[in-house]
């Protein structure tokens, strides 16, 4: 339970760090970064759910929502930084 | 266990347009055959769907056969129902328009492909009864929508997708993290057994309250709800026409038919007055604004972005009179209504985003002050701009005239008759935006020599447009049975 | 979100002090943002409900034709959510394809990184084959063989190969949509038969996930260094003259 609170928690304090970088940093690739890392906060407590004490195997549930979870963070960040590529390429181009 | 065939069109909605997009993907020279042949088998299957609920009602499928805790469940009731055939009427016209549209060999082999994915996110979407397929489902949406946003190339496009691309990850993440709790405290994915089990357990009112913000904020900034609307209007008015009409009439409704969903089904023992005020408040202010912005528009594509803003709104005011309404007809009449102008919206939008690509193709431009000349030469497309226009006023006998109309009685009979002010705020704007439309296209210009036609182009706008002013208003009766309601037939 | 209404700055001193007011009330926001989420979290928890799903899932592994409980999930109890994530990746590569051609490779690697690249890259592919197999019954399977296949060409393609060793762009179009396809016809085969739709018998479930985790290992794999290639397969030379900068 404790462990699952600070795991799940420090979850929690990197979705709101994420939001805040999203928020305030003017640079795309921070955005995408901020993004990735407030995923990664929701991830931590998905994974901390699945923790059932050191006897129990743990919760194969959340561990393959995170692992979907990931590959469709993965795409979206590919299709953003290439978005943005092509922005900066039309900015030099002009 | 029910028979496979009769829960087919269920997993045929999802499954045929997505093999068509890896068709269209793998033979790129046979893209637009490909794409025609999956949007007409897809229709079919959408309307094969339709008449399997109208005769045996809500369908349940869980796949795999497993317990239904253990799976993921598709769904489709009548509001579902609603919503997949107007979807998928509104996306066979789009692909019809669309076969013309696209001329460059390139831009043809990068279209199909990611439409008839976005096809299949959308009818997933509407059908399916598990919380985290539908993250998926957002996130599949979410990049083909924004990919599609793109296809123009330009920089003002590539800008206004990636930033739609972004807010929509932070929406998506955002309800994500709401899923988790629910997850956490109950155990479950799945609609129904969430449903129930919010129901039972009382005391975890703060974590269900809770997950219900997070979900609902995160899919608010998809809906583009004021004040979260501020990526819609640069990333649908750049769009390529057929991509315009579908992100502003199908991708958008989707993510208020999820928080629809949300606050009927799953979170209906922990929504309360409050939260319904400040969604409908904020649908208001979606209303002013977003007719104001419509008024005040230079082009004809941002007028029908910013329209959007504000018939969004409008579905929002429902949210405190269903609250208000006891269990009954009138609430009955209510939900039909709410349905009944999602649905309309979406047809006269989409017809209205089409003609003004025609209008955009042939003038060059969409500027709004100069198209005197050019609208007169479109007799057919100014004619569906007027009536998808008069759809989006709400003028008689358009679907949405019977549901601003249910709405007011609903609004004066629960004593909040605030909100009819607003709507005939509304109405007002409305009716001033695509009256400014017509009166240039109208103008006084001399009568051109020739009238250009296409039907391909044409037909589709038109009868988009038609449908939603005198299909779904004159005969707007089997929408009520769909929806399995009691209610009096308006 | 900087709304470019707000962007009228009559004085940049104030401005800059708004903006400094303004961050300082989103970071009081998101801290209490964070503490009331972490006490209703702490609540969730109390609740101890998680775990009653988990009993089941770990019960019923044995049914599933797989041995890990994660490849359980993903391939059986929630093989639509993984079908639909293997579209999700396809969207993505349309929509890069989509914003144009690929921009021009890095230059040649030196004979050092070229003799490495020779014994790196049979290795990530043997032992993304191994990391397939190995998802059966231990952590592993097809995301994590993709991503090594993925790897092996973001490397072929750091040492010179601009088109990081995919095969011409007819042959990569089909092994990107091998993942779903193999999967959705998997699916529709067996509601053909009367099982319904991604329903497997016990009898043929490993084999048909092995298959459908095969298919999705190549597609993931080819996914993954299209990606990281940026753009549209193009027929011309590695010397294609485009001045971009390239994506980092």
């Amino acid at each position: 339970m404790t462990a699952q609170l600070l795991y799940g928690g420090a979850g929690l304090m990197l979705f709101v760090l994420g939001i805040w970088s999203f928020l305030v940093h003017e640079p795309l690739l921070r955005k995408v970064i901020a993004l990735n890392i407030t995923g990664a906060g929701v991830f931590h407590v998905l994974i901390a759910v699945a923790y059932r004490g050191d006897a129990a195997p743990p919760d194969p549930v959340p561990h393959a929502l995170v692992l979907t979870g990931i590959v469709v963070a993965v795409s979206a960040t590919a299709l953003a930084l290439i978005l943005g590529a092509r922005l900066q390429d039309s900015d030099d181009d002009a | 266990m029910p028979e496979p065939a009769m829960t087919a069109p269920l997993v045929l909605c999802i499954v045929l347009p997505l093999l068509g997009a890896l068709f269209a993907t793998a033979l790129p020279g046979r893209a637009v055959a490909v794409g025609i042949v999956t949007a007409l088998v897809t229709a079919a299957a959408a309307v094969a769907l339709t008449l399997a609920v109208w005769e045996q009602g809500t369908l349940h499928l869980v796949l795999g056969g497993w317990e239904p805790a253990l799976a993921i469940a598709l769904r489709a009731d009548g509001i579902a129902t609603a919503l997949v055939l107007m979807a998928n009427l509104v996306a066979l016209g789009i692909s019809v328009y669309a076969s013309g549209y696209f001329q460059d060999a390139i831009r043809i082999r990068s279209f199909w492909p990611l439409w008839l994915l976005l096809w299949a996110a959308l009818n997933g979407l509407f059908l399916a009864g598990d919380l985290f397929n539908l993250y998926v489902m957002l996130e599949l949406l979410g990049i083909s929508a924004a990919a599609l946003g793109a296809l123009t190339g330009n920089r003002e496009a590539i800008a206004a997708n990636l930033r739609y691309l972004l807010v929509g990850l932070l929406g998506s993440i955002t309800y994500l993290l709401g899923v988790a709790f629910l997850y956490t405290a109950h155990g479950s994915l799945d609609i129904g057994i969430l449903a129930a089990a919010i129901a039972a357990n009382e005391q975890l009112f703060a974590v269900d309250a809770a997950a219900m913000t997070l979900m609902i904020s995160g899919l608010a900034l998809k809906a583009a709800l004021f004040p979260l609307h501020f990526w819609l209007p640069p990333a649908h008015a750049n769009a390529p026409a057929p991509v315009s009409a579908a992100l502003s009439a199908l991708v958008v409704k989707a993510a208020f038919y999820l928080i629809l969903r949300l606050w009927l089904d799953v979170f209906a023992p922990v929504t309360g007055m409050a939260a319904a005020m400040l969604l409908a408040l904020l649908g208001s202010a979606a209303v002013l604004w977003g007719s104001w912005r419509a008024l005040r528009a230079a082009r004809l594509k941002l007028l029908a972005a910013y329209s959007t803003v504000a018939q969004i709104g409008y579905l929002f005011l429902f949210l405190p009179l269903l609250v208000a309404t006891p269990e009954g007809p009138a609430r009955d009449n209510l939900l039909a209504a709410l349905l009944l102008m999602a649905v309309t919206h979406g047809f006269a939008k989409a017809g209205f985003f089409l003609a003004a690509g025609l209008v955009q193709t042939n003038a060059g431009h969409d500027r709004i002050d100069e198209l005197g000349g050019t609208a007169q030469r479109l007799p057919a497309t100014t004619f569906a701009i007027a009536l998808a226009g008069s759809a989006l006023i709400g003028l008689p006998p358009s679907g949405s005239f019977i549901g601003k109309w249910l709405l007011m009685q609903q609004a004066i009979a629960t004593g909040q008759w605030w909100w009819v002010v607003v709507i005939l705020a509304g109405t007002a704007l409305a009716a001033a935006y695509v009256f400014r439309v017509l009166s240039r296209a109208f103008g006084l210009e001399p009568t051109p020599l020739r009238f250009i036609t296409d039907p391909r182009a044409e037909v589709p706008a038109l009868v988009l447009a038609l449908v939603s002013v005198a299909v779904l208003g004159l005969a707007s009766g089997p929408l009520w049975t769909l929806l399995g309601l009691s209610g009096a037939d308006a | 979100m900087t709304d470019p209404t707000f962007a009228t700055r009559p004085d940049p001193a104030r401005a800059a002090e708004r903006d400094r007011d303004l961050k300082l009330l989103l970071a009081v926001l998101l801290a209490l943002l964070g503490v009331t989420m972490t006490a209703i979290y702490a609540l969730a928890l109390n609740a101890g409900a998680a775990p009653r799903l988990a009993d089941l899932a770990l019960a019923r592994v044995p049914q599933t034709g797989v041995d890990n409980p994660v490849t359980a999930v993903l391939l059986n109890y929630r093989a639509y959510d993984t079908l639909m994530e293997l579209a999700v990746l396809l969207a993505a590569l349309l929509g890069i394809w989509s914003l144009g051609p690929a921009p021009a490779g890095f230059q040649r690697s030196g004979p050092v990184l070229a003799g490495m690249v020779s014994w790196v890259v049979p290795l990530l592919i043997v032992a993304g084959g191994y990391m397939l197999w190995v998802g059966g019954y231990a952590p592993g399977g097809a995301f994590q063989a993709g991503a090594l296949l993925g790897a092996a060409g973001v490397i072929v393609r750091l040492a010179g190969d601009p088109q990081a060793g995919l095969p011409g762009e007819a042959a990569q179009r089909w092994l990107l949509v091998l993942g779903v396809l193999v999967f959705t016809l998997v699916g529709l085969g067996l509601m053909l038969f009367g099982a319904g739709f991604l329903t497997y018998p016990p009898k043929l479930a490993k084999w048909l996930i092995l298959l459908i985790e095969s298919a999705a290992t190549l597609a993931i794999g080819v996914a993954l260094a299209a990606a990281y290639v940026g753009g549209r397969p193009t027929a011309t030379s590695p010397l294609d003259p485009r001045p971009s900068a390239q994506p980092k």
